[in-house]
């Protein structure tokens, strides 16, 4: 197992948030987390990556059949586990290009490995540019710094591709997107997909889905995980909305 | 070599020692100058130094400074003449270089050069006695004695520094290269005085670093002044880097003629008790000032940057952005002073100050400051300090870059904006390997701007890399 969630309770200022989540994701696998705004979604998503703001109060994650809660967050980075972030935040005078070179050479670095001679960098930055359709000279502005809501976007599945993780957790990726940037983003997503990886896809709804099709759905409403199931659990979601959950509760 | 006792610095030393050397000191001094000279030893007279209870001197405390004692050399030494640390050159940067030793021109024989194309360079005091009218013109002339006491006090003692003169619609291709060294056997106390003058759409650069030898501690009083005719421009950088037990109280006087230009860039990297006082001067219309600033200050060390700014005349436009990094017990002052006089319609003046404090001891104490006396303007004033914004660095650390490093690229970047306003290229990787040492604590004071004889070039090894690929 590669993401084992155990009774996971975390709270900010003393409000809990999430109140017992369990989540098992294999490798290989793609899980869709759905649920409305404010359920604690994004909260889970930092949690994993390691956020402080957030106390761990119960429970457990297992990463690799690590406990995550012994590592920092670069190290959970190095180790493998991505986050795309809803609302990637702007660096002024940090460029894409030093980013992810940095970025790239410390995980690296971790792993035993040289860092990438800069020929080599660059030509895999040309690669994965192309891998999310990127054509604009986006890498050699600051981190974000005036993109449109779709730049940032796409931008966050170009840092995933450029690190290949083993877990990415894509929190909202989809919001916003007109449907050929929805497009773009699932392509980049499936064309990485590989048996030894997982993604925890976060949306609100359906339409991604299409495109990026799951192994699993769950609905996380109030910070606990209250259905899983197939596919068609989002289709369903979709049809009912969200009150059919509460009524079920 | 005689031995010299140090002795605090007072007032009374001052007048006293003034008073026996007159004769002797100032003999060289063409008419003017020399009224110029009893004028400021009076006005010194009746302000002293300043003290906290100035408004413009609140947040910075010279009192530990002026406690120490200091030998005050009122000549220069054959050891300063001869000094072995002006010889090369920072690779590529092809730039005239000449050296001041303790507040004293280096000369190596040759005090003074005049150039084919008119430019002359070379010692203020040998310029006073081969071209006193062009010295007497303008020495003194726009530094106020009213304005500064350290100005004044300086007006009245000092007898050497550089001279840079260039005439009329001359462009200097090389950039001219000051490097002031401090190096001494006892505590020092230092007045130099530096002339530029740019004639009629004239054009300069001039790099003027502020540089320690050892860890002795000085303190140097230095006025430079700087007078642009019509058309002229400047680019103009300042370079500190002195050691930790250095005090320096560095004015700048800026005289703008109409049309004139000015790009102003001071780089604080490392210092004990710095006092910046920039003043400019728009004496004609159309003129154009760009002041940049960027100081990196750990320890308990102290920069004080104390900008005004005076549009005396119609259409002319000064932007100021001075941006700071203040680590461990370092504090910093920002004193903005824009004046926008009755006549000057359409004036363009902007200010920003802002500042990342790293540590909860560390303080900023920023005032931008603008006074208006025309409708006809536009003017903008910011200043913000804060810490290094922690949702960038867990995005950076989500990446896999580890805290230092996140550190070290957010901070980087933020003096980045500054760095990359030098124009010289050469000068700009320099810098940008200075700042970056700095940063990573790795600067040392002898490092210095531009001279490195004695070990080979180290460019900074960032384990990440902050280049531009
Ligand atoms: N930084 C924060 N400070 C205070 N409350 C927060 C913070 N981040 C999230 N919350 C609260 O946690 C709850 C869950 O938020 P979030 O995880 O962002 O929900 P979702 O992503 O499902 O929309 C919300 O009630 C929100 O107000
Ligand atoms: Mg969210």
């Amino acid at each position: 197992m590669l993401l084992k969630i155990t009774n996971l309770h975390a709270a900010i200022n003393g409000k809990e948030i999430l109140k017992g989540i369990n989540l098992d994701v294999n490798k290989g696998e793609v899980h869709a987390i759905m649920g409305p705004n404010g359920t604690g979604k994004s909260t889970l998503a930092a949690v994993i990556a390691g956020r402080d703001l957030f106390d761990v109060t119960q429970g457990e994650i297992l990463y690799k059949r690590k406990n995550l809660m012994n590592l920092s967050v670069e190290e959970r980075a190095r180790e493998g586990i991505f986050i795309g972030f809803q609302y990637p935040v702007e660096i002024p005078g940090v460029s894409i290009t030093n980013f992810m070179r940095t970025a790239v050479n410390e995980i690296r670095a971790y792993k035993g490995l040289d860092p990438l001679p800069a020929g080599e960098f660059l030509k895999m930055m040309e690669k994965k540019k192309k891998l999310v359709e990127i054509t604009s000279d986006l890498t050699n502005r600051s981190v974000n710094e005036g993109f449109s809501g779709g730049e940032k976007k796409r931008n966050e599945i170009f840092q995933m591709a450029m690190l290949e993780p083993t877990l990415a957790i894509l929190d909202e990726t989809d919001s916003g997107l007109d449907i050929d940037a929805l497009r773009v983003v699932a392509n980049g997503v499936n064309k990485l997909r590989t048996p030894e990886n997982a993604f925890v896809v976060i949306t609100h709804y359906q339409r991604l889905l299409e495109y990026i099709i799951p192994d699993f759905v769950h609905i996380l409403y109030e910070g606990r995980i209250v259905k899983s199931g197939g596919k068609e659990l989002a289709i369903e979601l979709e049809e009912k909305g969200y009150d059919w959950i509460k009524q079920q509760l | 070599m005689d031995s010299v006792t140090p002795y605090r610095i007072t007032p009374e030393r001052l007048l006293d020692l003034f008073e026996k050397n007159r004769s002797e000191l100032f003999a060289n001094d063409p008419p003017d100058v020399h009224a110029r000279r009893e004028k400021a030893l009076e006005s010194f007279q009746k302000k002293g130094f300043p003290d906290k209870k100035l408004e413009d001197w609140r947040n910075t405390d010279l009192s530990e400074s002026l406690n120490r004692e200091y030998d005050y050399p009122l000549h220069r030494t054959e050891e300063d003449d001869q000094h072995k640390v002006f010889r090369c050159n920072i690779p590529h940067l092809d730039t005239a270089v000449i050296g001041q030793l303790n507040g004293w021109f280096v000369s190596k024989d040759v005090p003074l050069i005049e150039l084919g194309n008119g430019i002359i360079i070379g010692s203020l005091a040998e310029a006073m006695n081969k071209y006193p009218g062009l010295v007497e013109k303008h020495l003194g002339n726009y530094a106020s004695v009213e304005q500064s006491s350290f100005t004044a006090l300086n007006t009245a003692f000092a007898t050497d520094g550089t001279f840079i003169y260039i005439p009329d619609g001359v462009k200097s291709d090389k950039p001219v290269q000051l490097v002031n060294v401090i190096q001494h056997r006892e505590n020092i106390f230092i007045q130099s005085r530096n002339l530029i003058v740019l004639g009629k759409n004239a054009q300069l650069t001039v790099v003027h670093c502020d540089d320690s030898y050892d860890h002795q501690p000085s303190f140097s009083n230095v006025v430079t002044e700087i007078v642009l005719d019509e058309g002229a421009f400047l680019d103009h950088y300042k370079l500190q880097n002195l050691n930790n037990d250095s005090t320096l109280i560095s004015s700048t006087w800026f005289h703008l003629g109409k049309n004139a230009s000015l790009e102003s860039h001071f780089i604080t990297l490392n210092g004990g008790m710095l006092r910046n006082n920039t003043f400019v001067k728009f004496n004609g219309s159309f003129g154009n000032a760009n002041v940049y600033g960027l100081y990196l200050m750990d320890r308990q060390q102290h920069i004080d940057n104390n900008i005004f700014v005076d549009h005396a005349s119609p259409d002319c436009m000064s932007n100021e952005l001075f941006k700071g990094v203040l680590d461990e017990h370092a504090s910093g002052v920002f004193n903005g002073h824009v004046l926008v006089e009755r006549d000057a319609q359409r004036t363009n003046a902007y200010q920003n100050n802002r500042n990342i404090l790293l540590t909860d001891s560390a303080k900023i104490n920023s005032k931008p400051f603008l006074e208006i006396y025309n409708d006809d303007v536009k003017c903008s004033h910011g200043s913000s300090t804060g810490q290094l914004d922690p949702q960038a660095m867990f995005y950076l650390q989500q990446r896999g870059i580890g805290e230092e490093n996140a550190r070290m690229l957010l901070m980087y970047a933020f003096a980045d904006e500054i760095v990359n306003k030098i124009a010289i290229e050469p000068l700009q990787h320099r810098i940008e390997d200075m700042v970056k040492k700095r940063l990573q604590g790795e600067l040392q004071i002898c490092e210095q701007c531009v001279l490195h004889c004695s070990t080979p070039e180290h460019p900074a090894e960032f384990k990440i890399d902050v280049s531009k690929i």
